[in-house]
């Protein structure tokens, strides 16, 4: 049963809450919107959510459980995509791709590998080294690690940043098919998402 | 175990494609090793009485040239994270790490060091020896030096701050490490400054990783 749940969540920057204690629970299929002003802990929250950071109070669980007892499967079920990518910039974005499904547990074929590149408009740079891609294609090679991904819960923060209209849409639809198969979605966005009825909208505010 | 190969062929790979990082210490080392008998002049006594501490010195000033960059690079592009949250243990990929660092910047070292000691004019005995002891050396510096990157992770003057951490530990490898090539050629023989090095060696490797998660995990919060 994989179901997130977070209870009385807060966090403290230098001795003040972030936030108010937060709660929610997303289930299977379901997608958390997190809205909030800049600096208003959306990041945080994230960070908390996958166990990144510690919380000030509060707890995350997985399945009914704390995420630090379960951290072996939680985090088999887990992918995170922050501000920076962890991307290496000296290698192909298809030697990227391999070197993080290997660690992240559920590693790919080179085939498999490039056909993901390739839906993102990628195959004909799979094997240029990283640091001649612009900004937005090592983004979409970022995005191509969802598609591979088996990861049941996906952490997003801010995945719409810097891609053209085209590649928004072919994200969305990433996204939708990952609920349709039960997938679980917590990411922060400043854009509306029309990932269709199943996003719960949750501001930060203090 | 997989994902202890992906990462330590990640790191070599890296390393390739970035020579100039690797190439660094080991142009210090031949450099320093190049110098000192050209500054202390060709008297065979002295330079065969100082050599073996000359290079150790050496390359332990090279090793530890290259240690700020072991996790610095993972830790700005966001790859740290992807460590810390994979369901390997993180330990292991630590460990993948160090290998990786220790087999471009600590392994040519050792594979150097034979050659440069001819400079000195070490006899061949103790040329084999000067080998050997920079093999169990090398990585025991690797694995002090990789404790010391993570505690210093995103400090400001991060690279003197390590030297300030690590130097006093290193000092029992150096003692040891120069000291076996000395006891050979004095006629005592290495073997027990050899058990000595392999005795830091082994709890080195074994408890660095371990040490190294923790300091990252608190890195990254």
């Amino acid at each position: 049963m994989s179901q997130l749940q977070a209870i009385a969540l807060s966090c403290e920057r230098g001795g003040r809450p972030l936030f108010a204690p937060q709660s929610f629970t997303l289930n299977p299929g379901q997608a958390m919107q997190i809205e909030g002003d800049n600096g208003s802990g959306k990041t945080s929250l994230l960070r908390m959510v996958c166990g990144l950071a510690p919380t000030a109070s509060g707890e995350v669980r997985w399945g009914g459980q704390a995420i630090a007892e379960v951290r072996h499967a939680f985090s088999r079920d887990l992918l995170y995509l922050g501000h920076s990518l962890g991307l290496k910039d000296e290698l192909s974005a298809l030697e990227n791709l391999q070197t993080a499904s290997v660690l992240a547990g559920h590693p790919v074929s080179h085939p498999q590998a490039l056909q993901a590149l390739q839906s993102q408009g990628l195959e004909a740079r799979a094997h240029l080294p990283l640091r001649v891609l612009s900004q937005g294609q090592k983004r979409r090679v970022a995005l191509a690690r969802l598609q591979l991904s088996k990861a049941r819960l996906w952490v997003l923060d801010e995945p719409f940043v810097a891609l053209d209209t085209l590649a928004v849409h072919a994200l969305q639809q990433v996204l939708r098919n990952h609920l349709q198969q039960d997938g679980l979605l917590l990411f922060t966005s400043h854009q509306a998402v029309d990932l269709g009825s199943a996003v719960l909208p949750w501001r930060l505010g203090r | 175990m997989n994902a202890f190969f992906a990462v330590v062929a990640r790191d070599l790979r890296l390393a390739f494609r970035r020579k100039a990082e690797v190439l660094s210490g080991l142009f210090f080392f031949v450099v320093v090793a190049a110098l000192f008998p050209l500054a202390i002049g060709p008297e065979a006594v002295t330079l065969r009485h100082i050599g073996p501490g000359v290079l150790w010195v050496g390359a332990l000033l090279a090793s530890m040239l290259t240690l700020p960059r072991l996790f610095e690079n993972d830790w700005r592009d966001g790859s740290l994270e992807h460590l810390v949250l994979s369901p390997h243990p993180l330990g292991l990929l630590v460990l993948g790490k160090i290998l990786a660092h220790w087999l471009v910047s600590g392994l040519p070292l050792v594979a150097l060091a034979p050659l440069l000691g001819l400079q000195f004019d070490l006899p061949s005995d103790a040329l084999g020896m000067l080998a050997l002891s920079l093999l169990l050396g090398t990585p025991v510096l690797s694995c002090i030096g990789a404790i010391g990157a993570a505690l210093t992770l995103g400090v400001r003057g991060g690279g003197v701050l390590i030297a300030l951490l690590v130097l006093p530990l290193f000092v029992p490898v150096l003692v040891f490490g120069a000291g076996a090539v000395e006891a050979l050629s004095s006629g005592l023989g290495a073997q027990a400054h050899v058990s000595i090095l392999l005795a830091m060696l082994l709890p080195a490797v074994f408890f660095s990783p371990w040490a190294c998660s923790a300091a990252l995990r608190i890195a990254l919060e």
